[in-house]
């Protein structure tokens, strides 16, 4: 039989503010001592008075804008009661029936297709502490509390259960980070925990609306882990019910290392978090001067910039796409093109911009993931970029010393011009020169030559290379062919 | 309103209590009695009464995102019955 999958998403994402949600400990505590960051208030001491980052909630209410909600006029927050080491005040103040935000969509891409993904609501509430576990000398274990994340501003993101495959679960993901990005309101690193998710997996008949039990995913540190996850849920629910047996309502854990998801049935306790009104907050009224204040700060989202960039240097939409997947890159790709000062012929620019196009997603992006370095990080300006595109374009050197240049450029960060001259790398322009080195490689090659005397043209793609290796990649390709074949007798 | 044994056993489970029978008892009684006062106070006509959940007439109390010192770790874990290389030690959590 044929099934479809359901799968909905829940994302947590820490905000990007300097305080905590309800107090003003620091909420930077990435390399912080254990409880450094605490006071009574994120302590959860009794007699304490949260009060309400305005920063978080207009990220929150931006974030929820940029995803297409609706802003009510009324919000407010309320307890969650269950009890864990973790949770400090034995309550998270979080938002029940009375969230920031509701009802928006994010526009997702796969198989070259557009789809529009519901978003259920974007709300705020408070991060827990982080607990450490550990095995005594004695043999002992135990588990250990560090306050500092516990009130950290956490934004959650829910989506509607419309998404069909892991890919979409994916691309949701990473579409839903992007506009985080570029709003500038998390670092959305999943590896640091930053930007969590977890997902509601379940399949049933195709075309049918029958409800089958949910799975819980929990535990996916990367988008490649949500993606197997959910890969593997998938198919682990249709084998029980094509074995004719049933799926169960659970909680199940990804393990990385197995590549499978394991059952968390640890205890049977139904929730009961006995959700009420935060007494100690009053509630928020988010007047429409706010709300429209709030949309007029929102930046340039990558759906907007990506047409943009087609429109104003004619780029495909696929090479925009890939530009506009960064919000750094995307700056530095538009700033190369202003490098050269404005008023460069529309024909120019377009053809300047491909090429720039084509080295910021090919090459560029291929070393700075081998790295692991960010933009910013990395040491080539936007103008040293301009002056490389424009030599490589203008022919004075080819495009395998062109790859070597660019290496170099990435590696050291000095100037193109410079590492040409330095490694002797122009172009061979000299023909004699170059038909000296083709005759010492036909010389040097008989077999070869042979061979695609005889018709195999294939041979001929190796003698080129031979000649432009024996030229450090200075010999234009087309002109050692041209020499090859007219040398050679063959076409 | 009488609460149930098995009511008052949830309640004391969610909250982490552990009850003798005799405190069981008292909490049955007492939690029951809470309970019928609020009975008594839904006898009131509320129905030209909008619903609130505050009592205090407040909106937007909000703070600028600025941060200030933290306590002293040793001050956090002072009142800890067991802590541990700076952390507040507890009972081991099974994932």
């Amino acid at each position: 039989m044929e099934y479809e999958l359901i799968i909905g998403l829940e994302v947590h994402a820490q905000l990007l503010t300097r305080s905590k949600m309800f107090c003003a400990c620091s909420a930077d505590y990435a390399s912080a001592s254990p409880n450094t960051h605490v006071c009574p208030v994120c302590l959860g001491m009794p007699g304490v008075l949260p009060t309400i980052n305005r920063k978080a909630v207009e990220y929150t209410v931006m974030t929820a804008l940029a995803l297409n909600c609706s802003i009510p006029e009324a919000s407010k927050f309320d307890r969650k009661n269950y009890p864990y080491p973790d949770l400090m005040k034995g309550y998270q103040i979080s938002q029940y029936d009375a969230p920031l935000s509701h009802d928006g969509w994010l526009d997702i891409e796969t198989d070259g297709r557009v789809k529009r993904k519901g978003i259920i609501r974007v709300h705020l509430e408070e991060d827990t502490a982080k607990l450490v576990h550990r095995t005594s000398e004695e043999g002992e274990s135990c588990s250990l509390v560090d306050a500092n994340r516990a009130g950290v501003p956490l934004m959650e993101i829910v989506g509607q259960p419309d998404l069909r495959s892991p890919e979409e679960a994916r691309q949701y993901l990473i579409k839903l980070r992007t506009i985080l990005r570029y709003l500038g309101v998390s670092t959305g690193n999943m590896e640091e925990g930053s930007f969590r998710c977890d997902a509601n997996i379940s399949i049933r008949p195709a075309g049918s609306d029958v409800l089958m039990p949910k799975v819980e995913v929990k535990n996916m540190n990367s988008f490649k882990a949500v993606f197997q996850a959910l890969e593997y849920e998938a198919g682990r629910q249709k084998k029980v019910v094509g074995d004719g047996g049933k799926t169960v309502q659970e909680t199940r854990g990804w393990d990385d290392q197995r590549g499978v998801t394991v059952s968390q049935r640890s205890k049977e306790q139904a929730h009961d978090y006995r959700y009420f009104p935060e007494p100690d907050l009053p509630p928020l009224l988010l007047r429409s001067g706010w709300v429209s204040d709030l949309r007029d700060r929102l930046p340039e989202l990558p759906d907007a910039m990506r047409q943009r960039l087609v429109e104003q240097y004619g780029l495909s939409s696929y090479d925009a796409r890939l530009l506009t997947s960064s919000k750094a890159l995307a700056v530095f790709f538009e700033e190369c093109l202003s490098a050269d000062g404005p008023g460069l012929p529309v024909e120019e620019l377009r053809r300047r911009a491909k090429s720039v196009a084509n080295w910021l997603n090919g090459d560029f992006s291929r070393l700075l993931n081998a790295a692991g370095l960010e933009i910013d990080s990395q040491k080539v300006t936007s103008r040293q970029m301009t002056e490389f595109v424009s030599l490589a374009d203008k022919g004075a050197i080819t495009g395998p010393a062109a790859k070597q240049v660019f290496d170099e450029m990435f590696a050291t960060g000095r100037n193109a011009a410079e590492i040409i001259a330095e490694k002797g790398l122009a172009l061979l322009d000299n023909v004699d020169e170059v038909k000296r080195i083709v005759g010492e490689v036909i010389a040097a090659n008989t077999q070869a030559v042979l061979d695609l005397q005889a018709g195999k043209q294939q041979v001929l793609t190796f003698l080129i290379g031979q000649v432009m290796k024996a030229s450090r990649g200075r010999a234009s390709p087309q002109q050692v062919k041209e020499f090859l074949q007219e040398e050679l007798g063959v076409k | 309103m009488k609460l149930s044994r098995e009511e008052v056993l949830h309640i004391a489970t969610l909250a982490r209590l552990g009850l003798t029978d005799a405190e069981m008892e008292k909490l049955q009684e007492q939690l029951s009695n809470i309970l019928e006062n609020f009975e008594i106070l839904q006898q009131v006509d509320t129905n030209n009464v909008p619903p609130t959940s505050q009592s205090i007439d407040l909106q937007n109390i909000l703070r600028n995102d600025k941060e200030a010192p933290s306590y002293p770790q040793q001050q956090i874990l002072a009142n800890a019955p067991r802590a541990e290389d700076g952390y507040f030690r507890v009972n081991a959590i099974l994932e």
